[in-house]
């Protein structure tokens, strides 16, 4: 049934290695060097898929990442299977496969083509305006848009692949690698800059490389063969790094740029293995050259959407790189000299070209001449308003247009065809340069935006520059090199160009039809199916800005971000607002400039690599142990010690009841410690902590509370006294890191005269907390020449003493509200000391505990945890803890927020306990407090910080911040539930040992 | 990613730094003497411009020094970094 369209050999693919592949289940032929583009044309394929909202069958057409239309699945249902590839791109290997997008069941015969017929009513925000009411609806609306939305299939197993992230640093880095991009590369380079030039194709030299015209000469060599030269030269300089196949996706501020360099999927899927897929290069370069060329504009008109409707560069590229014929019988419709080009370059190749329609009347160029010689029609001053052919363009309408392009004349000519080339004149590619913050100006006399002002050091050249034709970029190219890289001359300085081309132009945004524009479908996004009539629709209805008729009508939102017709929708709203082009400015070009894959972004940072977590001293302990670890911060601490399959609940309750009845451990070296130490370090506490630190005696540790600027309660941790200009503090584990930065805020900045020195020392102790009424026995074993008496080491002091030769610092300070001790070793050591500890509690049934039953135990003592029973609204007084707050001192962090008109309201939400009547129900955390059921609405009181259910107590116990609460001691409220409602009555928030009793038994 | 100048470091890239908001707001030598308004106006207010601001950066993941910087918002151009403590070199 297919065709062989390939007509002459080229040296760009290799015809003596023949690749098989598969499209939609079939197997086709093409060569080594072709994309899938290419030899899906060389087999007479157009057809490839349908468009996004009326499933219009959709053909290839461009050459390049600009491709709205041709995009595939590759190797469908397997581990390697992707979505959105462009056809245009992706080089053939053996076994591909690839298939076509949104369609169902095929792409021959699509259901989702009814849409196409109900097009008149799916106007531009259509959804919008269909599914907003019911409100209720959007669940069941959602479920059939989500089915019929969505451009391909997300694989569903692992990414087999491997990928790298590269870091680069350069003198100079030169974007595209077309003869502007050569010749900076070549001048950079040999001017001994360490320079890196990337292209995002596979081969050097953009589309002036395979230019083989008469028309086209340097130095009296047709051009492709002047720049094959310079690129065989560029390929020995050692100090130029070359990388094709390598998008620039990200232009950012100072010179930092991110790009895809794609290493195997060029490759049959056997010769990937332990291979690296894809790199993100991180590029800082200290100069960048944009040479990123341009892209060839469509034209608007009715029905400019048929499969073998093309770009007519894309027919150049397709004709002279990979010697495939779009069609047999050629059409082109233009408005500028390129055209000409290209039906020149099939005539040379014999492919028969059927008439020209150009927009422009009177026209001046040698190519014409050319064209006209072989005896193609030229239809001067004509459009074409209407094509047909449902699934292959097979006739194209012409008519006469009026004088000021407004309107057409005459009768109606048909041509029939089998393919048309349109050209719109070109539009300069400055999307990289506008990510950098680059802006732009238009240039009224083509209608293109190019770059004004730059960012950073940076310059574009070339045709992303304006300069569109070759004898303006051969003569200004190394004028803007001299000036950028500050150099006196260039190899380029006397090259003599000879160029046929002719700058003139016609351009007429959306072109006219003899319908009426609600009648026609003129394709302003093809990949979206944004229509002109969609455009001036959103106008009509009242939008202004470009930003936002793009989001109601979709314009530019593809894969493809509207690289071909973004101008259009510009140039259409301008002309219907009356307003001036530029004056809109432009929609913003983000980042990345074509799609990236989730394997590149992430690189190796995938698994257990994918975010860094720390680990104590005893880490390899509870593992061995079997502890379940929960992510506090950064740190994996362990969470708790299941035994014989105890569930968490069932092992948090024997762990507490161990705790209170005889003794726990618990490993607590995830606590921040700062080391403080200056002849002002009291007064420095004095300042940052709410309570008084001057009189706090050498070897005694005290627990402070520290707070914002605000007055709301920060961190807190107790902090022990070493010397007499000397502190350890600790503070929470997730806040270390913020509090030691807070604290140098203030010593560096409002306080530089305090003599005081910070130093982390986080993970240079480890701590082993042990507590029970049986602690005391053990420590009086392991530490044997230690006086625990209460008169020699009372609680709330510390001693510095030995473990065998091991140093170590013991606080008898308490967070269960346990007789216990915290033994601070180094860390290398403290190992060792954990399994003594153990070894020696073992007659004592010490129990290892998790952070769940230090919760739990903490609790029960009412003691809080910093952001679990805190968030950044509540001040010292609102958790009922005045007595820490100090009355004399005059100043601290804080201090003046305490009694703004605001925090001394009597109906801030107040830590209150909560007791649930029913001893035995366990409320959620997070659960909402009411008073009033009946009350409509509702009101909320407030809600629960912290739940547990008491091994010691035999009863549920709460605690929760409830407005008013202070006041509020005995009063019933109520915990609604999904399904229930829950009474509590307020409480005292500590629940256990009110006296103290049990840190000195 | 600009590349900063730490005054102690050297250049370096931005993900070694952390922003600390804006810069000479310098906290009251007498809090309890300030009426809620004047305390408030300390404690809250901040200037948000598009254009020249003054602003504190710290090199939290290198020497942990606090500095000043002069950025324009508009194209996050760095005009100047000056020590804590020093006069902005420019207006």
């Amino acid at each position: 049934m297919s065709k062989n369209l390939r007509v002459k050999t080229s040296k760009f693919v290799d015809e003596t290695y023949r690749v098989s592949f598969k499209f939609n289940g079939s197997r086709y032929y093409g060569y080594k060097g072709d994309t899938l583009a290419s030899a899906l044309l060389a087999n007479d394929i157009h057809l490839v898929g349908r468009s996004f909202k009326y499933h219009r069958p959709r053909g290839i057409m461009t050459s390049g990442s600009e491709e709205p239309n041709a995009i595939v699945q590759l190797h469908n249902n397997s581990d390697r299977t992707e979505p959105n590839v462009r056809a245009t791109e992706i080089e053939i290997y053996e076994g591909l496969e690839a298939s076509s997008q949104n369609c169902w069941p095929s792409v021959n015969f699509d259901i989702g083509g009814i849409n196409n017929l109900l097009s008149p009513l799916l106007p531009a925000g259509f959804y919008y305006k269909t599914f907003m009411w019911p409100a209720s609806f959007w669940e069941k609306y959602e479920y059939f848009i989500r089915k019929s939305a969505g451009l391909g299939k997300s694989p569903t197993t692992p990414d087999p692949d491997v990928y790298e992230h590269e870091y680069i640093h350069c003198d100079v880095l030169i974007v595209g690698a077309g003869i502007s991009g050569i010749m900076a590369a070549k001048t950079a380079a040999k001017n001994g800059l360490k320079t890196l030039l990337v292209d995002e194709k596979p081969n050097l030299g953009g589309s002036t490389i395979y230019q083989n015209s008469e028309h086209f000469k340097i130095n009296n060599q047709n051009s492709g063969s002047w720049l094959e030269k310079e690129i065989n030269e560029i390929k020995k300089i050692d100090n130029l790094d070359i990388r094709i196949r390598t998008s620039v996706a990200a232009f950012h501020g100072y010179n930092f740029l991110l790009a895809r360099e794609n290493l195997t999927d060029h490759l049959p899927i056997e010769q990937r293995k332990n291979k690296t897929r894809q790199k993100l290069l991180k590029i800082r370069a200290k100069k960048v050259i944009t040479a990123t060329g341009s892209l060839e504009r469509p034209l608007i008109f009715d029905n400019n959407d048929r499969p073998g409707i093309l770009l007519s560069s894309a027919i150049k590229r397709y004709a002279d790189l990979f010697g495939v014929a779009c069609g047999e019988k050629n059409i082109f419709l233009t408005n500028n000299d390129s055209a000409y080009e290209t039906a020149i370059s099939l005539i040379q190749k014999g492919i028969k070209v059927e008439a020209i329609v150009d927009n422009r009347e009177e026209i001046e160029s040698k190519l014409l001449y050319e064209i006209e010689k072989n005896n193609v029609k030229v239809f001067k001053g004509f459009t074409i308003v209407n094509t047909n052919g449902y699934k292959k363009i097979n006739k194209v309408s012409l008519m006469k247009l009026s004088k000021d392009g407004q309107k057409v004349i005459g009768s109606k000519i048909n041509l029939s065809c089998d393919c048309l080339g349109v050209s719109g004149g070109w539009t300069p590619a400055v999307h990289l340069f506008t990510q950098s913050g680059g802006k732009l100006k238009f240039r009224e006399e083509d209608q293109v935006f190019i770059p004004k002002k730059y960012s950073s050091e940076q310059i574009s050249i070339g045709a992303c520059n304006g300069d569109l034709i070759l004898e303006d970029i051969i003569k200004n190219t190394p004028k803007y090199l001299k000036e950028f890289l500050n150099i006196k001359k260039t190899d380029y300085d006397n090259v003599e160009v000879f160029s046929s081309e002719n700058k003139s132009k016609r351009n007429i945004w959306l072109l006219p039809s003899d319908k009426i524009l609600g009648k026609t479908k003129s394709f302003v996004d093809y990949q979206n199916d944004a229509t002109a009539k969609d455009i001036k629709l959103a106008l009509r209805e009242g939008f202004r800005s470009i930003e936002h008729v793009k989001r109601y009508t979709t314009t530019g939102m593809g894969t493809d971000q509207g690289k071909l017709g973004n101008m259009h929708a510009l140039g259409i709203i301008s002309e219907t607002a009356g307003t001036k082009m530029g004056e809109h400015g432009t929609t913003t070009f983000r980042p990345p400039y074509t799609p990236l894959t989730f394997g590149t972004i992430v690189g190796r940072n995938v698994g257990e690599y994918f975010d860094i977590f720390r680990k104590t001293p005893m880490h390899e302990w509870h593992l061995k142990n079997k502890a379940e670890f929960e992510n506090v911060g950064q740190w994996k601490r362990a969470w708790y010690y299941p035994k014989n399959n105890e569930n968490m609940f069932e092992a948090v309750q024997r762990e507490s009841k161990a705790a209170r009845e005889s003794a726990g451990i618990l490993d607590a070296s995830t606590l921040g410690k700062i080391d403080i130490q200056g002849t002002d370090a009291s007064e420095f506490l004095n300042r940052v902590y709410t309570n008084a630190w001057s009189k706090l005696a050498v070897g005694k540790c005290r627990y402070g509370l520290m707070l914002n600027e605000d007055g709301m309660v920060y961190d807190d941790g107790v902090t022990t006294r070493l010397g007499e200009n000397h502190y350890i503090m600790t503070t929470t584990t997730g806040g270390a890191a913020n509090v030691l930065g807070k604290l140098e805020d203030y010593l560096q900045t409002e306080w530089p005269e305090l003599d005081v020195y910070l130093t982390s020392v986080t993970d240079h102790f480890a701590t082993i907390s042990v507590c029970g009424p049986n602690s005391k026995k053990i420590i009086s074993n392991v530490i044997p020449d230690l006086d625990l008496s209460d008169e020699n080491f009372p609680h709330m002091s510390f001693k510095n003493t030995k473990i065998g030769k091991i140093n170590c610092r013991v606080m008898r300070i308490s967070f269960t509200g346990e007789h216990s001790y915290e033994i601070n070793v180094q860390a290398n050591y403290a190992n060792s000391v954990w399994e003594k500890c153990m070894e020696i509690g073992k007659d004592f049934n010490i129990t290892p505990y998790g952070t769940e039953t230090m919760h739990l135990l903490r609790a029960e003592k009412g003691f809080i945890i910093v952001g679990q029973d805190t968030d950044a609204t509540m001040t010292p007084i609102d958790l009922q803890m005045d007595w820490i707050v100090s009355k004399k001192k005059y100043d601290f962090i804080g201090k003046r927020s305490l009694y703004r008109s605001d925090t001394i309201k009597d109906d801030r939400k107040q830590l209150v306990g909560l007791l649930t009547d029913n001893p035995n129900e366990i409320l959620e955390e997070g659960a909402q407090i009411v008073a009033d059921v009946n009350k409509s609405p509702i009101e909320m009181l407030g809600h629960v910080t912290s739940s547990y259910y008491s091994p010691n107590l035999k009863k549920s116990i709460a605690l929760g911040v409830v407005r008013g609460g202070k006041n509020m001691m005995g009063k019933k409220l109520i915990i609604p539930m999904e399904n229930k409602t829950i009474n509590v009555t307020v409480a005292d928030p500590v629940f256990l040992d009110k006296e103290n009793k049990r840190l000195n038994a | 990613m600009f590349i900063i100048n730490c005054p102690f470091c050297g250049e370096r890239e931005q993900s070694e730094f952390k922003a600390g908001g804006e810069a000479h707001i310098e906290r009251p030598k007498q809090p309890t003497e300030l009426s809620d308004d004047e305390w408030a106006e300390y404690l809250f207010m901040r200037k948000n411009i598009k254009g020249i601001q003054f602003e504190r950066w710290n090199h939290i993941h290198g020497c942990r020094k606090w500095f000043n910087m002069v950025r324009d918002t508009s194209n996050d151009e760095i005009k100047a970094i000056y020590k804590m403590g020093e006069k902005p070199p420019v207006k």
